[in-house]
This record gives C-alpha cells, structure tokens and sequence, in this order.
C-alpha cells in the first residue's frame, strides 16, 4: 500500500470545515491522512449565524459538523490547540500543546481575527469583540450586571452586535466614525434610511463619532470621549471596527505577503509555497480580502480541486453583493453601490413613510444594471442582482424595477428569462441549470431542492428566486402536485374553507353533495367540522355536526388507550382558587380519577368512562369550571408567569393579559391546536418563544412572537412587532389566528404554516400590520363573531338530555365495559396491563 | 349470511344510533358494535361488528368516524386510525386482521341482531 500524502488543516472555521467536505465529495479522502488543528475548544460552527447562539446559548443550532464526520473519515481533530509554527525545512507544523506533525500539503485557513483600535482603554475590562461563541458568552456575562452598551462601529457586523445588545436588554448605542451606517456597502441615501430604521428600534446611532479615549464613567463603568468633545457612559463596550487576516503564521513561515497582510494566493489558492494553500478570510486574491463566507468556499473547492486534480475550478474573484436582515432590517447591496462607475445614472425611489430606499445604478445608455442599494424591503434583490451577473439587457425604463407596482403584480424579471448559467446561489455556487436538472431528476419541492443542490442553505437570500425557477420548472414538467384533502374532496383544505365560507355552507351533507363524493372518511369530516366550527361557531354535538366530530370532540374529552377519557378543565392562564382547586381534588376522589399537572399549567383527570361524563362535568360545572378543549383543534392554554404583581422582575401584568387573552381564544377551532404564553419580562419563564403566540413584557409593552412551536420539531417564534400596548397585542392576534384558519392545511401547526408560507414573516407583516391584502377588518370581524358565540361546550350539553344520550356505553344495557381495568400505582388509578388483568379476573 | 331460521333479538330503536355513527350493544355477553349508515345508494342501512379493536385491545370501534374508502363502507378505529370493512370485517390496513362481524337487520324501526 502506498503510504497517505500527509495533509495538515489549519484553522477549523467555516471555511476550514468545509474544504474538508469537498474533499470528501471528491472521493480522495482516503488518500490522505489529515490533521486538523483548531484554536478555539469546539468544532466548527457556522460564524455567518453567530448571533443565533443567543436564542438558545447552544452550539447546537449552529454546529456545521455532522455527527461523525471526523472520526468515520479518519480526520484526526485537536481543538482548542494553535498551531504556532510552520517549519519549512523540517516540514513540520508545531502546536502550543507541543504537537509535532509533519505534512506534505497545508491548508491554511486561520480566518481573521477583529481589529481594535490602539485607543487609550481599549484593554479595559467590558470591552469585548464579537467573532466566537467564547465573546459571546462573556458579553452575556457582563450583560447581566449592565444597562447601557456601545458598539464601536456602524458596519454590517457592528450592527449584528448591536442587535445582541439590544436583547440582551440593554439600552444599545452604535458609534460610527463614517456619516453614515455602513458605509461600505451603502450610499448615504440608504445610510440614512437605515439609521431613521434602526432608531426606530430603540438603538442609538451617532455617527461622524471619533473615540479618542475611554476612562472610568460616573453613571457607568465606562466613560467615552469623543474628538468633538461630547461623552457617553457605557457598562459595555463591543469592538467592531473591522477585520484583519491573521496572517502571524504565514508571516513567521515566510510566505508571500500583502502589503497590508493577508496570506498572497493564486487561482488555485496556493501560497508562495506549492505544498501550503491559503483559504478564507486569510487569503488575498488580486490585493483583495473577502470578509464574506461565499467566496471562502469557492477556495475551498479551487484548493481541493487543484491538491486531488479531481475538478477543474479556480477562484477568480467573487460578487460581493449581500442582502441581509439587520434587526428585522432588509439591507442589500449589489455591485457599484455607489454610482463611481464613469457615467453610471441612478434611479432612487424613497418612501418615508414605509421607510424604504431603492436605488439602482445603471449604465450610461440605460441598457445594463450596475448596482442598487435596497433598505427597508429588500424584494428585488434576486432578480437585480441577475440582471447584473448575467449582462441582461434591462427594460425600457429601468425605473420601473424598484417602483412599487400599483396593481399588486411584481415587476422584475421571469426567471424563465434567465440563462441556464445564471447562478441563482452565490452562497453554495448553485446554478439555474443544477436546479432544473435536480427538478428532472425527480426533485420536486424546496426541501428536496435543498438536499440535493444545496441552494439557500447558505444565507438564504436566494430563497425566493431558487422557489421561483422550481416552480416554473414543474409547471413545464406538467407535473401537478396533488393536494387534494382526500379521495372525497378535489380540494385542499383552504379551498374547501372559501367553499364552506362563502357558500354558507352548514352541513357536511351539504358539503358533500355539492363539492364532494362518496360518504366522507375520517380526514374530510373532522376537517369539515373543524372549518364549520371557525366559521360558524355552533355547539360540536348539534345535529348535523355531531356524526363528523373525531370522537375526542364528540364526547368532549380525549380518549386515552383503553377507551376511558380525560377530563381537563380550563384554568385560565393557570390561576386558579384553592376553592377550586379543592373541587377538582373532590371530584377525582368521587370518581377515583387518576390526577396529573399537566405542561400546559393546568390539571388533568384521567380513566373517566363515557357514561361518567356527564356527572363528572355537572360537578365541575357547578363549581365554575369550563371546558378545557384539550381535545379539540382549538386553543390549548396561555401559559404564564406571575409578571409583576409580584415578581421583582416583572414589567407588565403578564397574568391580567394571559387570563385576558385565554378567555377571548378559549373554544377557537383551527386547523391544529394552538398555545399562547405571556412572560412578565425578558427572562421569559413562560416560556413563550415556544409557542404560536408568544407574548413578552418590555419597559414599553408587550413584545409579541409568532408561530414557535414545541413538540415534536421545536422552533422558536419570530419577533413579530416590539413594544404594542395590549389591545394592539390583541389586534394583531386576531388577525393572524383567522388568518391561519384561512390558510392553513389540515393538522398544519403555526410553525409548519410559516416554514412553508412564501415570503415569510415579511408576507405575514404585510398582511397583518400593513393589510396588503385589505383583509384585516374581515379577519376581525370573523374573529369578533367567534368571541360573541362562545359557549362552554359541556355546559350546554349537560343542559340538554338529547346530547346526552350517547354516553352510555351501551345502548341496551346500564352495563360498564368489563375491559377497562385499573390497578393502583404510587396510590393512584392506571389502567391494567394484560398481564395484570388476567391475574385479576382469574 | 342471514338464513330463515335464524332467530332475531330486538336491540334498540334505529333513532337511538344517530345518522352515519355507531353505538355499542349488549349482545350474548358480547359487544357488539353497530353502525347505521345511509350508503351511496341513498339506502339506510345496519352493519354489526365486534367493538374490539385489536390493534388498541380496547371496545372502542362503536365510537369511530364512519365513511367510505373506494367502495366499501368503513369504520376508523378512533385510537390508531385503521380502518374496517362494515361488510367484512376485514382490516384495510393490514390483510392479516380482521373482527367478527354479526348479522344484523332493521325491523321497521327496531335493530335486531341475530346468532
Ligand atoms: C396532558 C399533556 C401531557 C401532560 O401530562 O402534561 C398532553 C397530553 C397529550 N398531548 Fe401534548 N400534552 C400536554 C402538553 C403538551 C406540550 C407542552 C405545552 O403545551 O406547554 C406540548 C409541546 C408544545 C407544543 O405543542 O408546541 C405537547 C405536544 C404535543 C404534540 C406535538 C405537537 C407538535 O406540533 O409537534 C401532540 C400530537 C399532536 O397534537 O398531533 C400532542 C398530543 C397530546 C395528546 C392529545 C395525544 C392524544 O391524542 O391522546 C395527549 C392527550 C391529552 C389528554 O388526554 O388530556 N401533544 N403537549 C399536556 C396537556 C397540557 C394541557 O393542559 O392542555
Ligand atoms: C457576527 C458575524 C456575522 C457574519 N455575517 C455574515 C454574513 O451574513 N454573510 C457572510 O457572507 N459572512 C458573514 N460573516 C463573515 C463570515 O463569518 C466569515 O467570512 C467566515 O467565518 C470566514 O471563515 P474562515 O474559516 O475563513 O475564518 P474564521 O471563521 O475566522 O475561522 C478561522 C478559525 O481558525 C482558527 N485559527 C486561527 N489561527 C489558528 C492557528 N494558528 N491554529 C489553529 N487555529 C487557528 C480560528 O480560531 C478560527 O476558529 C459574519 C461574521 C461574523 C463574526
Ligand atoms: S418572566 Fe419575569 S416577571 Fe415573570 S416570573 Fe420570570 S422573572 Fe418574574
Ligand atoms: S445565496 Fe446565500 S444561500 Fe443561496
């Protein structure tokens, strides 16, 4: 056997990472054995979605490493060890930990490290940067002993971390040295738009600020002087006032240089030395440093390519244009920005209002596209940014592309216009022509586009576009997708809902006979129930309904294993009496009834029989109690804390609102359940970025998140709108709950609704907050209708001896099921096992 | 299935079952599960058959959601969702299971079940 070429990997970042899974891809990993030295304690994580980590302060979200990789490839991996020489004679590389491997090829991928300016106190304590999860784990720190935070730079990642501070809780400056924020990638035009933007967040932004010195302050731990004499006192200080390679080893090992640093590299990556190639933000191709994740992976692939000869590809630059969302912000910047190109025009269309900035930059005969800066709404910048790439001929008047169109329809291009060569993903070097050929080879939704291109997993900003060229292509294909409820109905659930709505259709039969076919099944009747109930509201066991509910709601409890029930009265927001919670005690001991808190605050009672029901819910009802729906499709519970009445942290009443808004969505019926939870305040023991409506206290409201989910795919909710009073709170709920129950699928909880909805949260906005669609009064008014007709289901029905008849277990007989058999366990009720029961029947 | 000499035994009223569900019946110590279900020719009909599910091991097949799969009229098991053929008993989901089913007839308004 002939022995491995030694390969050595410095530097375990993204980019680092990723050139080992190329060379993997390349199927010559096998010829190599590879160490990999990281400085920093963990694997690779993705740097570009760093600020995730505060969601949930675990790497996992961000890991880039799947489960095995370094082992199952025999890739020998010291974390947390630096590699501090590089010795070219002895062909060797040399670690702190005092490792010795010799190579025969280096990857140098050691990234680039954050630059602080030599200002007087910059070495202070709480002065932090922002480039590991190790910074932001000690900003979180200082955090929590702080009230005021600056960021000493106002470009693309000063403002990421502006953003951390700010939740993080912090009153939050940004200082900027430049007029304006940004001032790379954006003009002034589009600066000021993004400050007006990110003051409107409760951020602070002071530009043309020069630090010239930072002491101790008076009121804060930090005071900031300013070249114009004005101060600012600050617990917290984040350094982001730019990148420098690091390029010390490169130095210390003699290779070719930049005059202002980075590792000198071809365009095949390599260093002044053909065994050692430099990738990343380390390397400068043509006296250019990239400081994006795009173009490091296109070395990365060049720097396989060339070491196993498997591929041909070079890195001969890369577009720099971005699109972003800074604080819920949409920037984007794309090729000359600036209009220094001689002759270059510009069109600008700015709306203050909406606080939107558009602007393009095109040739001198209007023909070709050669920047645009977007803020604000960032919806053009797919197609803008393919007229550029590919050369295409814009329309007559260019204008027209970043005018907001007055019927609605999208200008742009058709992405049946664009060359098969049009790279649609700059991330992962993804173009038109691999998504169609994915879409012949059977690829026929965004997942599966995902998995076999890799297209927008990178910074997602070619989503719409990628969405757009897969659909264009199945409708070519002819292929039809086939969303029908099920073999009754031709329809998908939303269709049937309009049909139902605006038919005013009451009845399944009705429903049936007009739009369907055969009897129904166990899909198309619960459906239809559960849309009968959103829209008309009537009691579930009238006539006409009751032969279509899921017997959950037919008998108004869930069945558990061994066909007995549970019984779960509503306790709104969890809050409940010791006199009540005394009644339920007394009813499970009446009716020997096994008892649990249940995760949603409240108290289940499980092994009821169905003749029990009725007895068991008059109990309960006379002392005051509702019905819980935990078996419908309906609203769950609204978790909460117990906010400010008492809690010494609290800033709103989080229990008055939770109570509030449990009353007004209890009997709701939806598509799927849905929870909601209120917090008192930011430290968020409700828990309530987990659920469909999260509701969080600021100093100035309510915070309000949308479409979290627990359960079996957790994600978290995304910040809908920030400091609302309470009936803006409820306003917005309103809409987006009928919203859903117009739009949903069957069984579709809020999360999977938003995942698959098309343009996102910011469709949802636009919708909601802004009425793109000029909804919201009928969402309203259908949701008011719902609140006016509630009526505790079991309330009704123990009123009512027709309803009740069908509890008995049998219809001839006063007989129970023999079958249901319990044993005891820790002093309660279980049902038996069958080998329990055998036992006890013998 | 029904033969002359079979003997009949009054059940309950067709109005104790609600159109297109089920309800379970006290039969020679046996639970009986019937349907009452308008078919697709317009033509209220009975079906009968054991309330024992055996994918849940418990009487609940009385209390499932009626309705058809192709042609044949099936009950949903309301625990796991499988479904049974009203005629056959046979299980659609999986061929190797089956329950009991009973010969069943409507008298006038009366159920009646035979042995
Ligand atoms: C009783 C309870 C567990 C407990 O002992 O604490 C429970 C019990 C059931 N859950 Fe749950 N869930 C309970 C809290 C939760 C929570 C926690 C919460 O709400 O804070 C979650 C995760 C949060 C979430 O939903 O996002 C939860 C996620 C689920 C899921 C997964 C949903 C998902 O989107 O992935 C199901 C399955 C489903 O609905 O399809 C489920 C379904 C069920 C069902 C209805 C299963 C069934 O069909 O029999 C269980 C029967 C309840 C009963 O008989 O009363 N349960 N379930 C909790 C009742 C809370 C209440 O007071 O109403
Ligand atoms: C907050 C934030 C947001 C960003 N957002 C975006 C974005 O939206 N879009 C985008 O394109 N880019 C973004 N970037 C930039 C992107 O993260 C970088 O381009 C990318 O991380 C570069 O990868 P790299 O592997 O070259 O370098 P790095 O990520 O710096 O990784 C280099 C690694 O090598 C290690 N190392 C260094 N020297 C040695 C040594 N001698 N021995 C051993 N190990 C060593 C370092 O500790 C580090 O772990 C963002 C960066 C940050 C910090
Ligand atoms: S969320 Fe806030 S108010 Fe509520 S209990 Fe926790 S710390 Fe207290
Ligand atoms: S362009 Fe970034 S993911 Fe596609």
């Amino acid at each position: 056997m002939s022995s491995k070429i030694k390969l050595v990997v410095i530097g375990n970042g993204p980019v680092g990472h990723n050139f080992l899974e190329y060379l993997v891809e390349s199927g010559q990993s096998e010829n190599y054995q590879v160490t990999v030295f990281g400085e920093e304690p963990i694997p690779a994580y993705d740097r570009v979605h760093l600020t995730a980590w505060f969601e949930t302060q675990s790497v996992d979200d961000i890991n880039m490493v799947s489960d095995g990789f370094y082992p199952n490839n025999n890739f020998v991996l010291h974390t947390g060890d630096k590699v501090t020489k590089i010795d070219r004679f002895k062909r060797v590389v040399i670690s702190e930990a005092g490792l010795e491997v010799s190579y025969d090829k280096i990857i140098m991928a050691t990234g680039s490290y954050p630059f602080v300016p030599p200002v007087p106190g910059h070495d202070r304590d709480n002065v932090f940067v922002y480039r590991t999860i190790d910074d932001l784990e000690k900003i979180t720190a200082a955090a929590k002993t702080s009230k005021v935070g600056a960021v000493i730079g106002g470009g693309l990642l000063g403002l990421e971390a502006a953003k951390a501070l700010m939740d993080l809780d912090l009153q939050t400056h940004v200082i900027e040295f430049a007029p304006r924020l940004m001032a790379v990638q954006v003009d002034d035009g589009g600066g000021n738009m993004l400050s007006k933007k990110i003051q409107d967040l409760g951020v602070s932004v002071h530009t043309q600020k020069n630090t010239q010195n930072i002491g101790d302050g008076d009121s804060a731990f930090h005071k900031m002087s300013f070249a114009d004499g004005q101060e600012l006192e600050t617990d917290i200080i984040v350094f982001s006032a730019g990148i420098r390679p690091r390029d010390e080893l490169a130095r210390q090992a003699g290779l070719g240089m930049g005059a202002r640093g980075g590792v000198v590299i071809n365009n095949n990556c390599l260093t002044s030395d053909e065994d050692i190639y430099a990738i990343g933000e380390v390397a400068l191709w043509d006296n250019k440093i990239y400081g994006l994740i795009a173009p490091g992976w296109s070395m990365a692939q060049a720097a396989v390519d060339h070491l196993t000869q498997t591929g041909t590809s070079e890195f001969t630059g890369a577009d720099m244009s971005t699109k972003l969302k800074l604080m819920g912000v949409d920037v984007a910047s794309i090729g000359d920005a600036h209009g220094t190109t001689p002759n270059s025009r510009s069109y600008t269309y700015v709306n203050d209002r909406e606080e939107v900035y558009k602007k393009i930059v095109v040739s001198e005969d209007d023909k070709y596209l050669l920047g645009a800066v977007l803020i604000g709404d960032a919806a053009e910048y797919g197609s803008l940014l393919q007229f550029m790439l590919n050369k295409m001929e814009l329309p007559s008047e260019p204008e027209g592309l970043i005018l907001p169109s007055l019927d609605g329809s999208s200008s742009g291009i058709g992405v049946d216009a664009l060359p098969d060569s049009a790279v649609l993903c700059s991330c992962m070097n993804v173009s038109k022509a691999d998504v169609i050929n994915a879409v012949e080879a059977g690829a026929n939704d965004m997942s599966t586009i995902k998995a076999c291109t890799k297209a927008a997993t990178g910074c997602g900003g070619c989503t719409a576009l990628v969405t757009q060229v897969l659909n264009c292509e199945l409708e070519k294909q002819g292929v039809e997708v086939n969303t029908d409820l099920c073999e009754h109905f031709a329809y998908t659930r939303q269709d049937l809902y309009n049909l139902i709505r605006v038919g005013k259709i009451k009845s399944f039969e009705e429903l049936l006979e007009k739009h369907g076919s055969g009897l129904g099944c166990d899909i198309c009747k619960p459906t239809a129930a559960n849309i009968l109930a959103s829209c008309w509201n009537d009691h579930v066991l009238n006539s006409g309904l009751q032969g279509i509910q899921d017997t959950n709601d037919y008998f108004m409890g869930n069945m558990q294993k061994d066909g007995t029930y549970s019984v779960v009265p509503r306790v709104p927001g969890g809050e409940i009496t010791p006199d009540k919670l005394i009644v339920l005690g007394e009813v499970a001991k009446e009716y020997n009834l096994y008892t649990k808190i249940t995760g949603g605050q409240r108290v289940d009672l499980f092994g009821a029989r169905s003749e029990q029901l009725p007895d068991i819910w008059r109990a309960l009802v006379d002392a005051g109690f509702e019905t819980g729906h935990a078996y419908g499709k309906s609203l769950r519970t609204v978790k909460s804390c117990v906010g400010s009445t008492w809690c010494r942290y609290g800033v709103q009443d989080s229990m008055g609102l939770a109570i509030k808004l449990e009353n007004r969505y209890k009997g709701l019926r939806s598509p799927h359940k849905f929870k909601l939870a209120v917090s008192g305040c930011t430290r968020e023991c409700a828990e309530a970025q987990s659920k469909d409506f999260g509701i969080i206290a600021t100093e100035n409201g309510w915070n309000l998140y949308v479409c979290g989910n627990g359960g079996m795919k957790p994600r978290h909710a995304d910040l809908f709108a920030s400091d609302l009073t309470e009936e803006e709170v409820i306003t917005y709920i309103d809409r987006i709950c009928m919203f859903y129950v117009r739009t949903a699928d069957r069984l579709q909880r809020t999360s999977v609704w938003m995942d698959n909805m098309e343009g996102g949260l910011e469709y949802l906005k636009s919708v909601v907050i802004d009425d793109k669609l000029g909804l919201v009064t009928e969402l309203e008014e259908e949701m008011a209708a719902v609140v006016d007709t509630y009526q505790c289901e079991w309330k009704t029905t123990i009123d009512d001896p027709e309803k009740l008849k069908r509890f008995s277990h049998f219809v001839n007989s006063k007989s129970h099921d023999d079958n249901v058999i319990f044993t005891t366990e820790r002093e309660q009720i279980r049902p038996a096992v069958i080998s329990e029961r055998i036992t006890e029947q013998a | 299935m029904t033969t002359e000499n079979q003997q009949w035994f009054d059940i309950c009223n067709i109005d104790d079952i609600l159109p297109s569900m089920g309800r379970c019946a006290l039969f020679n110590k046996q639970q009986v599960a019937i349907f009452r279900i308008l078919d697709q020719q317009g033509q209220e009909q009975v079906y009968a058959i054991d309330n024992y599910c055996p994918f849940s091991e418990s009487n609940t097949l009385s209390r499932g959601l009626t309705g058809s799969i192709t042609d044949k009229v099936v009950v949903a098991s309301p625990i796991y969702k499988q479904h049974f053929d009203l005629n056959s008993g046979s299980c659609l989901e999986d061929e190797s299971v089956s329950v009991k089913t009973y010969p069943v007839r409507l008298n006038g308004s009366i159920v009646q079940l035979a042995v």
